[in-house]
């Protein structure tokens, strides 16, 4: 089946979609978008997270059918061509990226937090991101690069 | 495999009828997971993310009729104050990613034992909407569940809403589980009371074939809470409640804990959810504005 769904600003069509299949190998094999993640493709480990309309949701959860219409934004859509956008750039400086593989999911679930909640506390920041899963870092540095994401959010309003 | 997207619910009433088999989908976060590992390949997928009434609700004389498709960080956030219980358990729910997508219908239709929606259901009376193309009918909670998995519903019937009485008096919900965040309950329990009626009602969840009450200790609250004149609990009366609410379960050995150390738990739960329901009642914290 055909499946036509707006992804970063652009419309986008993807055929021979078998109608079982998950949002996230539509984004990642048919249209070219590696920056979500596939590993658990059980929505335990985050790192497929996109926003679907607003929403962010694990996209190995969602079925390419149900994304008909419908607006996606993955971790490729929050940087603008010249500037990483404020949480990468924190996730950066505070070296909350090892591996890599966790990143992307972080930053989305990062982003809604921040965008939500100018002050989050240190629990709140936890409950956010407890559909992240990260092997390497021990979180402190993510929790770190949370920190600064939103206290920069914060000077910046 | 087809991919059925109908527009309407009367749409999704016929197309059920005429694919009997068809799955239908909604937040996905538990079909989905079975279709990525291969382990289930229905013939069609009924999705009804195009139905707009699911994902509303709305409340008449005192009774919120929750569309089955409206996700439960909706609950969380706009029903709180109707559905105290069923607002706690949405919260114990996977994620954020997972409470955006995962609601109310789905976790019946897909009536595991573990279900975090369940128990509050049962203990606040609620009652399940069905529909198929021969009409509608509604199935109390306490009689949805028929086995592991297996749930009150013909095979052309859908999940339309839940209807559920606004929350007229403390509730609350407790889950056992081995983290914080992201677990599927080792058991879990709710306490729903119901002061205008002298009656208050339970769920069990995660300890049984399927969740289940526990009506003797229903039935020992409510000839022994003094509602007038609401006195602090003897410590008799909250240890048999909890002995009852163990005694009602028929948990199993799994990976996930022991039936011993289930049928202590639930006990845990029960006393402690009493004790909490029991104190906001009688200091007047449970009104809806609170």
């Amino acid at each position: 089946m055909r499946v036509n769904l707006t992804v970063n600003g652009e419309p986008r069509q993807a055929d021979d979609v078998w109608p079982g299949e998950s949002l996230l190998y539509v984004l990642r094999e048919r249209l070219g978008l590696p920056g979500s993640k596939n590993a658990c493709e059980q929505g335990e480990c985050g790192s497929c997270t996109v926003y679907l309309d607003d929403t962010p949701v694990c996209a190995c959860l969602v079925a390419a059918g149900q994304a008909e219409g419908r607006a996606v934004r993955t971790v490729e859509g929050l940087a603008t061509e010249e500037d990483l956008d404020p949480v990468q750039q924190a996730f950066v400086e505070a070296g909350a990226v090892q591996c890599g593989f966790c990143t992307p999911g972080l930053i989305v679930a990062t982003h809604d937090l921040v965008r939500r909640n100018a002050k989050p506390t240190d629990p709140e920041i936890r409950e956010a991101l407890a559909g992240n899963l990260c092997r390497c870092t021990g979180y402190e540095k993510i929790l770190d690069a949370v920190r600064l994401a939103a206290a920069r959010r914060e000077e910046a309003r | 495999m087809e991919f059925l997207r109908p527009a309407s619910w009367p749409e999704a009433l016929s197309l059920k009828a005429e694919n009997p088999e068809a799955v239908p989908i909604a937040g996905g976060t538990d079909l989905m997971v079975e279709l990525n590992f291969d382990k289930r390949r229905p013939p069609a997928i009924l999705d009804l993310g195009r139905i707009t009434e699911l994902t509303e609700w709305s409340e008449v004389d005192g009774v919120v009729w929750l569309g089955a498709a409206v996700p439960y960080q909706r609950i969380i956030t706009e029903l709180a104050d109707r559905l105290p219980g069923l607002a706690m358990a949405a919260r114990t729910v996977g994620s954020p990613q997972i409470r955006n997508r995962g609601t109310v219908g789905g976790n019946l239709g897909s009536a595991s034992p573990a279900g975090d929606a369940h128990p509050p259901l049962l203990a606040a009376d609620a009652v399940v909407e069905v529909a198929s193309v021969r009409g509608a009918r509604t199935i109390p909670v306490s009689e949805f569940f028929l086995g592991v998995k297996r749930a009150a519903l013909a095979e052309d019937e859908l999940i339309r809403a839940v209807r559920q009485p606004v929350a007229d008096g403390p509730q609350q919900f407790s889950k056992v589980g081995t983290r914080n965040a992201m677990v599927i309950a080792v058991c879990s329990f709710a306490l729903a009371l119901h002061p205008a009626r002298g009656t208050v009602g339970t769920g069990i969840g995660s300890a049984a074939p399927t969740p289940r009450r526990a009506p003797a200790a229903e039935a020992l609250l409510a000839g022994e809470l003094d509602w007038q004149q609401p006195k602090p609990l003897p410590e008799g009366l909250v240890i048999r409640f909890g002995e009852l609410v163990a005694a009602a379960a028929a948990p199993i050995d799994d990976v996930r804990g022991s039936a011993a150390y289930r049928r202590h738990a639930l006990a845990v739960l029960a006393r402690r959810t009493l004790a909490w329901t029991w104190q906001d009642y009688r200091s007047g914290r449970w009104s809806r504005c609170a």
